[in-house]
């Protein structure tokens, strides 16, 4: 066989030098794009995640020299770690709120035939397309004109109000793919409506779910804009790090950023890994 | 295994049933008894009805008109989990989340059993497959997940088992041997089944009776030898196996026969199997009752002459002959090759005979194309 290979080989006439370079550019070339892609992507993180050992002082603009001061004491800056607190249970907050209501509006407008179903369907999606600077300055007024002052709690009720439509549409297509037959045959199988919803709708919907409450805490977490209009004195980390800008923002500020990317990545690594181990036992 | 069904027992009874969705009748006034103990199909083609009446059994679906009754109970809006019946499923519907084992637990551990090991080991027997209880369904071949429904629905030992064309979803070979299986395990249970198909064969190996439904009503019910040999109206005729309908008139009687006349040929046929309701009539002999001759040859029983072979197909078990009768029509007609050797050529003029008691009368008004012409169905629709 390898014989006969060999033989076929030195008949074939060698490919110019042009035609092998086009060639070879032409099967890489996803490949080049690939790394300029990730490159554009990643550098402002690699770029956060190298200033967060440096030794900065005040102002995290220069590189000064290499520390790890700042990791060992990330509370360090004045202020941080109190608003990285603050962002941290608005953000524990809103989810479970959005979350809660977002996946039982989604039940309802995936699983129910209603008067008004499909326009409830259409404004569900209305306020991920508003402008947030509009949203947050309208919520403002409401505020005020409610004599409620903007705080805690407003920025709590704003933050479920944007992330809920985002949790509907996250849980809805999750019920959209599970299958009608198997609450039938939980039913059939003796399951009344509630142990059928807890036994097996539930549990099919869950990943939905999880999935729904992650993306609602890291849009409350990142969120700015409605935030600022919202919180009153109160400081949430994104306008920390906002405030700080015209001061010099702590390489602290670094730490926290790289921590939470870092977090993400494990998260999303392990959810990976779980939904890999799923299907490899499927 | 723990008894689901100690308080309902005894034969299911659908009585003047109609349900309808929007302008289209989907079942239409049908009453129905399924004796207890049965295996009972409901055969029919794609949107005869039939999944309907099952869903409207299993609870599924509510009729817009008439009861259903088990025993002496009314079950007719009785919600699925009141009812001591359980369905295996198209798709078999197992929950992709829960081990075999609890697959199959589920429907016990929803009636308050505790001890729920003992039962499905036993079934799990009973189906084969003990090795797999703590596997996920998704793991499982298809054969293997069409037991495990049907596993996880006779452990509740239901009154009433509904199978919703249990088989379609698997290969040829597979399907042959899980009917036998079926039947097997129907026997080993002792359980009513319903099973629900647009598989005659499979009908006819299963169930001890069969309904036939068309267009939401049942056309005719009977043992598969009752239909296949004495079909009462054109569907069934041409739905079970094949027919050859031929357009004739009765002329009299002479004792227990009735004399027709076809075409000018005189035939008898006993009086009892005519179904039809004036002298005209189609006389109906399946092809495999006929036997054909060359001309000049003697012959028993009814004989029509004027034959000529249009066509014939060897296929191994039997020889099927198309013959062009003088009326213009193709009779289709199936010889045993006992002898081994197709005797007769394209072109012979013949003479084709069968015994009169094969004969069979239905309407002469119907339409003779009835149930030929079935498209098959999608399995994922209904």
């Amino acid at each position: 066989m390898s014989a006969h290979v060999k033989q076929k080989d030195a008949s074939i006439p060698t490919i110019p030098i042009k035609a092998r370079l086009s060639r070879w550019f032409g099967r890489n070339l996803i490949r080049i794009y690939a790394v300029f892609g990730f490159t554009y992507l990643f550098i402002p993180v690699a770029y956060t995640f190298a200033f967060s050992f440096n030794d900065s002082g005040k102002s995290n603009l220069v590189w000064k020299g290499f520390t790890f001061d700042n990791w060992k004491n990330p509370c360090g800056a004045p202020e941080v770690c109190t608003a990285l607190g603050n962002s941290i249970k608005i953000g524990l907050l809103a989810t479970i709120f959005s979350t809660i209501l977002g996946t039982m509006i989604a039940f309802a407008i995936g699983r129910y035939a209603f008067k008004g179903r499909s326009s409830s369907n259409l404004l569900i999606f209305l306020p991920m397309a508003t402008p947030e600077i509009v949203l947050g300055a309208s919520l403002l007024s409401l505020f005020l004109v409610f004599q409620i002052n903007p705080g805690f709690w407003p920025t709590v009720i704003a933050h479920v109000m944007f992330c809920i439509s985002f949790v509907v549409v996250t849980v809805k297509a999750r019920i959209a793919s599970l299958d009608p037959r198997l609450e039938q045959a939980a039913m059939d199988l003796y399951a009344n409506e509630l142990e059928t919803f807890r036994k097996v709708t539930l549990p099919l919907v869950a990943p939905g779910i999880a999935g729904a409450a992650l993306l609602a805490f890291s849009l409350s977490f990142d969120d700015f804009i409605i935030t600022n209009f919202n919180s009153g004195t109160l400081k949430t980390f994104p306008e920390f790090v906002y405030t700080s800008a015209a001061r010099g923002i702590p390489a602290q500020a670094n730490v926290i950023g790289s921590a939470m990317f870092f977090l993400a990545l494990i998260i999303v690594i392990a959810g990976q890994f779980v939904g890999k181990r799923v299907k490899v036992a499927k | 295994m723990t008894d689901a069904s100690s308080a309902t027992r005894g034969d299911l009874r659908l009585t003047r049933i109609t349900k309808t969705y929007g302008d289209f009748t989907a079942v239409n006034d049908l009453t129905l008894t399924i004796p207890e103990g049965s295996f009972f199909a409901l055969l029919g083609p794609s949107g005869c009805g039939k999944t309907t009446t099952l869903r409207m059994i299993a609870g599924l679906e509510e009729p817009n008109v008439g009861s259903i009754h088990l025993g002496a109970t009314d079950i007719t809006t009785k919600r699925p989990y009141q009812r001591p019946i359980n369905t295996v499923f198209q798709n078999y519907a197992l929950f992709p989340h829960l081990t075999i084992f609890e697959n199959i637990a589920f429907g016990l551990r929803r009636r308050g059993i505790k001890n729920v090991d003992a039962d499905v080991n036993k079934v799990l027997e009973l189906v084969e497959l003990p090795h797999l209880a703590q596997r996920k369904p998704t793991q499982l071949s298809g054969g293997q997940q069409q037991r495990i429904a049907l596993a996880r629905a006779i452990v509740n030992r239901p009154a009433l088992l509904l199978l919703d064309e249990p088989l379609g979803a698997l290969d040829l070979k597979l399907r042959r041997q899980m009917q036998i299986e079926l039947k097997w395990i129907q026997r080993e249970v002792g359980l009513t089944f319903v099973h629900v198909t647009h598989d005659q064969e499979e009908a006819m190996t299963m169930a001890d009776t069969i309904a036939v439904m068309n267009e939401g009503e049942i056309e005719q019910m009977g043992s598969p030898a009752d239909l296949y040999d004495n079909p009462e109206t054109a569907f069934v005729a041409n739905f079970l196996g094949q027919s050859n309908l031929i357009k004739g008139r009765i002329e009299g009687t002479d004792g227990d026969n009735l004399v027709v006349d076809l075409y000018g040929q005189k035939i008898g046929m006993p009086k009892n199997r005519s179904h039809a309701v004036d002298n005209s009539i189609y006389a109906g002999i399946r092809p495999e009752k006929f036997r054909i001759s060359l001309v000049g040859t003697p012959t028993r029983g009814n004989t029509l002459t004027g034959g000529r072979i249009e066509d014939v197909s060897y296929i191994g078990v039997s020889t099927q002959y198309q013959v062009m009768m003088p009326w213009g029509q193709e009779v289709m007609v199936f010889e045993q090759n006992d002898d081994g050797v197709a005797p007769f050529d394209k072109g012979d003029e013949v003479v084709i005979s069968w015994e009169p008691n094969f004969t069979f009368a239905l309407r002469g008004d119907e339409d003779a194309e009835a149930g030929t012409e079935v498209i098959p169905e999608d399995l994922d629709e209904e």
